[in-house]
């Protein structure tokens, strides 16, 4: 390896992982703004549920039976949760992004004070399940096993997202509502339940992140906000709507994360929304986002 | 029978009204071509019976029922279906996806094989993108999008637009096939030659409302009247 290489490798890694639990977080948020014009500020709200489940379900000790438990639960969580917002957007669909934005924003502030009521104001240990709680040596450095498997969990759902979106009926029926949804509802859709589903599916993936980023930040009130700025900024840079988009968004966030703190401490926020201002000038639909809409 | 009856609508967009009451009628079978300069609310008119536009009074009869304020999807379901302006297709979607979509849910009278023996030409697209089809081949795909929703009733608004004239005569006989088939047509055009190949009747739409509706023949006899709505020869 080349001495920059073996230098920032742990960087690179630690990057990587942020990117794959970004994506995880932010391709939902995509399409569902994408796909409805609905810009969901309780996004990141979703993921802290998921941490405080993770955290409440495995206690502070290492078991796989709790971390399993705490993905199941947390996905339901997010399956109703996303249900629900969603049924509370729909009257505001044909109104601002503002009004949009306030209504999700009250819903993240008495999300976030209910967990502070319930969990108080520390932040809570989310151990890694057994096996994967040690390190591995890569290139003669050791690096956090868990992370290295959050990486590789990232991948598989990247992958799997890309074939819903990409491969079947309910990814072209999600596609072709990004593109224009008035035309799908004129060959009989009810884009209603596209929402539904694509905010529940979307609220699902959120919370299911939180628990696989338990280990990684814990579960901590404030969090909250922390996450919806980077997922935000993964969606304007990769393109509403664009699962690709997501991914290199989120790839380029998390070393941008990770990377540009170590190599860059003292710039790393400018670096970061540095990129965001960039895209904006350069390519305001973003990397990935299409003027006809949804891309995989 | 009246496959559409349009009584006293009115529609627009926030606070200004752009349909100030229509009324018209097109039978079962029967294809009505709407005609009027830019901006006189043809394409209003053709998103409001689609119910994409809201209307704030009146009814839209199809078939003797009232689905005035139902949602778009619903009025598919009821039996319409559109070609609107600009396509609209799906871009990013194949154009065997946009078929199967299309087909979803809906009756067997058109299915994706007899489109496609209708329009040949997508048979040889179908695992090419929707954006990157020509012009032409678009609107094919609006209308092969159209039909497969099964619609008794055809709203097409402006099909011809920005298509060489060579692919207007295949749209031309596409539509009297569809006729022949039965099914209802209302054409907005542009294409007056398109419009009377097509249509039984002409009806004229000045500022929100139909001023004139005759026969075609009574329309194609009548120039003076054709210049001062259309100003056309």
């Amino acid at each position: 390896m080349t001495g920059w290489v073996a230098a920032n490798l742990i960087s690179v890694l630690n990057g990587l992982a942020i990117g794959a639990l970004l994506f995880v977080l932010a391709v939902g948020l995509s399409l569902v703004f994408g796909m409805m014009d609905v810009l969901n500020l309780a996004h990141g709200a979703l993921f802290v549920v998921g941490a405080y489940v993770a955290a409440a379900l495995t206690g502070g000790s290492a078991s796989w039976g709790a971390f399993l438990g705490a993905l199941g639960l947390a996905a339901v969580i997010g399956l109703l949760a996303g249900g629900l917002l969603s049924v509370m957007t729909e009257p505001l669909r044909r109104r601002s992004h503002l009004d949009q934005a306030l209504l999700t924003l009250g819903v993240a502030l008495i999300v976030a004070e209910l967990l502070q009521i319930l969990f108080g104001d520390d932040p809570l240990a989310v151990p890694a399940p057994p096996g994967l709680d040690g390190s591995t040596s890569i290139f003669g450095a050791a690096y956090p096993t868990y992370r290295l498997v959050l990486i590789g969990v990232g991948a598989v759902l990247a992958v799997g997202v890309w074939l819903l979106v990409e491969r079947t009926t309910l990814g072209a029926l999600v596609r072709a509502t990004v593109a224009d949804r008035d035309m799908v509802a004129a060959i009989g859709v009810d884009n209603r339940r596209v929402k539904i589903t694509v905010f529940a599916l979307g609220s699902l993936l959120a919370t299911v992140a939180g628990v696989l980023g338990g280990p990684v930040y814990g579960a901590s009130v404030g969090l909250d906000s922390t996450v919806l700025i980077l997922a935000l900024v993964v969606v304007v840079i990769g393109g509403l709507g664009s699962v690709r988009g997501a991914l290199v968004g989120a790839l380029v966030i998390g070393q941008i994360e990770s990377l540009g703190r170590a190599l860059l401490p003292d710039l790393a926020s400018f670096v970061l929304f540095g990129a965001l201002a960039l895209v904006l000038v350069v390519r305001p639909r973003g990397l990935f986002g299409g003027r006809s809409g949804a891309t995989a | 029978m009246t496959a559409l009856a349009v009584e006293a609508l009115t529609a627009g967009y926030d606070r200004s009204t752009v349909l100030s009451g229509i009324d018209l009628s097109v039978p079962t079978g029967g294809a009505l071509g709407l005609l009027g300069r830019n901006g006189v609310g043809k394409s209003t008119l053709v998103m409001t019976l689609m119910g994409l536009v809201s209307p704030t009074s009146g009814r839209v009869l199809l078939d003797g029922r009232d689905v005035a304020g139902l949602r778009p999807d619903l009025i598919a379901r009821a039996g319409v279906a559109i070609v609107p302006q600009g396509r609209r297709i799906w871009a990013s979607l194949s154009v065997a996806e946009t078929l199967a979509l299309a087909t979803r849910g809906h009756g067997r009278r058109w299915t994706v094989d007899t489109v496609l023996d209708l329009l040949p030409r997508l048979r040889e697209r179908l695992g090419q993108q929707a954006g990157q089809l020509s012009g032409g081949e678009q609107q094919m795909l609006a209308i092969a999008r159209a039909l497969l929703t099964d619609p008794a009733l055809l709203l097409l608004d402006e099909p011809s637009d920005g298509l060489a004239p060579a692919i207007v005569d295949q749209i031309s006989q596409l539509l009297t096939t569809l006729r022949g088939e039965g099914v209802t047509l209302l054409l907005v055009e542009q294409d007056l030659h398109l419009a009377f190949a097509v249509c039984d009747r002409i009806a004229v739409m000045e500022k929100g409302r139909i001023v004139h509706e005759v026969t075609t023949a009574e329309f194609r006899a009548d120039r003076a009247t054709a210049h001062r709505l259309l100003g056309v020869a």
